[in-house]
């Protein structure tokens, strides 16, 4: 039993226009990571991060769909970057919209042993409190 | 799991409830008086913000006497630091990063 995060946004623009910010290395550079990302189904690429601790900075992906304008979809982990190990999937909808797109995220297959997993909790309170300043200045 | 995510934003996107919930977690439970000492804010302004960190997991009170002493829950954090909540608020601001980069692009 696995359990999925979904974001959902209605945007003024065209799913074109949206279709290319997803798809274009360099404009995915722009507002989600560095990559070597190319629209080919079967494609392995990489986003590149900083590094943290638990985690390396990479996330190995793998497109798995892909149907301009409407459906991308890309595994994101492969288990081997992190202590957690997470394998999840990232799947992207645009539905166009009177006014524009809807665009709607998912990122499914987290196990509950995920959760449960991750360091972040193990580091004792300074450890939290300095992640809670880090949280909480992105909200 | 989200929907927790997006309380604990909110509750502690608040700098005073922030730094009573830090203050807590340092240490002791507290009342409602030995926190308002030192905090720059009324009493009452403290209670309320304590109710609104209780509602959001993050403190339990325990009433001793006539006073309640205030500790802090760690585990209420727990959604922020999971996979899931830590994804749910990286997503959130990728999409208001890809909103800021649609407004770049030519048409």
């Amino acid at each position: 039993m696995t359990k999925s995060i979904v974001v959902e946004r209605e945007m003024p623009h065209p799913a074109e226009k949206i279709w290319r910010a997803l798809t274009s290395p360099a404009l995915i550079a722009d507002w989600l990571m560095a990559n070597d990302f190319a629209p080919e189904l079967g494609r392995k690429f990489q986003f590149r991060a900083k590094p943290m601790p638990g985690w390396t900075g990479v996330t190995n992906c793998e497109v798995t769909a892909l149907d301009p304008p409407r459906t991308l979809a890309y595994r994101w982990g492969d288990g081997t970057e992190s202590d957690s190990g997470l394998r999840t999937l990232v799947t992207w909808t645009l539905t166009p919209t009177a006014t524009g797109t809807l665009v709607r995220m998912e990122q499914s297959g987290f196990r509950p042993e995920d959760e449960a997993g991750y360091r972040g909790m193990s580091g004792g309170w300074p450890h939290i409190l300095a992640g809670l300043e880090r949280v909480a200045g992105t909200a | 799991m989200h929907a927790a995510s997006d309380l604990l934003f909110r509750t502690l996107g608040d700098p005073t409830r922030r730094a009573l919930f830090e203050r807590l977690a340092r240490g002791d439970a507290l009342t409602v008086r030995a926190l308002t000492e030192r905090s720059g804010v009324s009493q009452p302004a403290v209670s309320k913000h304590l109710g609104v960190l209780r509602r959001a997991g993050l403190v339990e009170g325990r009433p001793t006497g006539r006073e309640t002493h205030y500790r802090a829950r760690p585990e209420g954090l727990e959604p922020l630091f999971g996979w899931m909540g830590r994804y749910a608020a990286f997503w959130e601001g990728r999409f208001d990063a890809l909103e800021d980069l649609l407004k770049r692009m030519d048409q």
